[in-house]
């Protein structure tokens, strides 16, 4: 423990008003503290700069998972366990469930959470780039009031996003496909045209690794061409990307012949920024992001 | 920040292997250190102090989670297994008798978080696969044995449990 423990606070508010309140109040000075797999990591090593911390960790209007005909909608402290309990989301969101299922280990799912792991900012976490494979939007909350902003402009720079010093990350919400199906494993591929989804994390070990490569994709095929197709990476750049031009490529080329797919691994290298850190070089996560291309194309 | 203002330390009241206790500890104190220094229960080890090992794996409210990364605030009115609280007095559970017939564990670090792993992975799973097993011990390391006897225990814990 490298932290001197004592002059840290954690408060528990007495219910969401509450917090948005002391956050309003003392805008900065108190940080939110859910699960605490993050921020406890952070104060062990010495290096938690923040001190004045609310304990949201109870309030149940953050929690829950709710289903409408247009949207699934999920509290900020669903945790990764809850994720994968989750009926609906493994039917119609099974990217979240992998991403969910391969993040830390079981011990670490049952505490961490969506919103936390969001608000954390890792380019390397594993549940955003599913979340921008399902266009997601966040709910961020204030005593001024709430606000909708789609996650794919969330994230502005490295460890930097749209989230005011008062804010809180409330919910996430996912707009439901009709032609959502769960096809997530490579190799498995129905001959109908569903929305194929696949995920795939690249680290050190099943388990307890930080990505070297995180890739999702999801694509609707008609006779052999791509008519809609969404792909998201992490650990390539200094944020989670969604490949926009290579969407747009493989939307506009016809068949899938190899020279396409080469020409889609092109604009995907223009379009990451990866570096070499004491995970991996740039020069390979380069090289398996865009094996993940061709595998997730061969769906 | 001037002394009259450092926060204070904080009473929590929770029930650790089924007895109540009330400690006062500082908010982001760790779980672990509450349980090994509070309460004298120095069977949950501390291995990284970072989430990363399972040795420190404790029971919360059903759930396992890594107490070095439990802040002592999270325990109030909480439910708490330890390793302590595995065995119901002299007899051991199932899944400790398998270690010791199966050579399940050698310098004995790992093995607080590791039966306990495996005692909430029986919980919810009761006839796990060797993925099961495995998926539900990834969080738990150890230096010693490779692995496997550890597995071959668990398994073999599963078919006494089934017998019982």
């Amino acid at each position: 423990m490298r932290s001197f423990v004592p002059q840290f606070e954690l408060v528990t508010p007495r219910n969401l008003a509450d917090s948005l309140a002391r956050m309003s109040a003392e805008p900065g000075v108190w940080r939110p503290f859910a699960g605490g797999t993050d921020l406890m990591v952070l104060l062990e090593a010495g290096k938690l700069a923040q001190q004045r911390f609310l304990n949201i960790w109870r309030l149940k209007e953050l929690h829950g998972i709710e289903a409408t005909r247009e949207h699934v909608t999920l509290g900020a402290l669903t945790t990764y366990t809850e994720v994968q309990r989750s009926e609906t989301l493994q039917q119609e969101f099974p990217l979240l469930c992998r991403a969910a299922a391969e993040t830390g280990s079981v011990a670490t799912q049952n505490r961490g959470t969506l919103g936390g792991n969001i608000a954390n900012a890792s380019p390397a976490a594993d549940s955003p780039p599913a979340l921008l494979v399902y266009d997601a939007e966040l709910q961020l909350i204030s005593a001024r009031g709430a606000r909708w902003v789609p996650y794919a402009q969330f994230h502005t720079g490295y460890k930097q996003m749209d989230l005011a010093l008062d804010e809180l990350i409330a919910r996430i919400r996912l707009p439901r496909r009709a032609d959502a199906t769960a096809h997530v494993a490579p190799g498995f591929s129905p001959a109908s045209s569903a929305w194929r989804q696949y995920y795939r994390k690249v680290g050190t070990r099943s388990a307890q690794a930080i990505s070297k490569v995180c890739f999702a994709g999801a694509a609707h095929r008609d006779n052999g061409r791509i008519a809609d197709v969404r792909i998201a990476l992490g650990s390539v750049a200094p944020t989670v990307v969604r490949c926009v031009k290579t969407e747009e490529f493989l939307r506009a080329t016809g068949a899938l012949t190899p020279a396409a797919v080469q020409k889609a691994q092109e604009i995907l290298a223009g379009e990451i920024a990866p570096i070499d850190d004491f995970r991996s070089t740039a020069k390979y996560r380069r090289r398996v992001a865009q094996n993940l291309l061709a595998e997730f194309l061969q769906l | 920040m001037n002394m009259a203002e450092k926060p204070d330390k904080v009473r929590i009241a929770m029930r650790v292997n089924g007895r109540e206790h009330v400690v006062h500890a500082w908010p982001m104190a760790r779980l672990l250190d509450v349980l090994r220094e509070a309460l004298r229960l120095t069977g949950t080890k501390e291995g990284c102090g970072e989430g990363e090992c399972g040795a420190c794996a404790v029971l919360l409210d059903g759930a396992l989670v890594n107490s070095c990364l439990v802040p002592a605030v999270h325990a109030e009115g909480a439910s708490i297994t330890t390793i302590e609280g595995v065995a119901r007095g002299d007899e051991l559970s199932a899944v400790q008798q398998a270690f010791l017939e199966h050579g399940g564990a050698q310098c004995g670090i790992c093995t607080p978080g590791m039966v306990l792993a495996a005692v909430n992975l029986l919980e919810k799973c009761p006839n796990p696969t060797d993925a099961d097993i495995r998926a539900g011990l990834a969080g738990n390391l150890c230096r010693c044995t490779g692995y496997m006897k550890i597995f071959e225990s668990v398994l073999a814990a599963c078919k006494t449990q089934k017998e019982l």
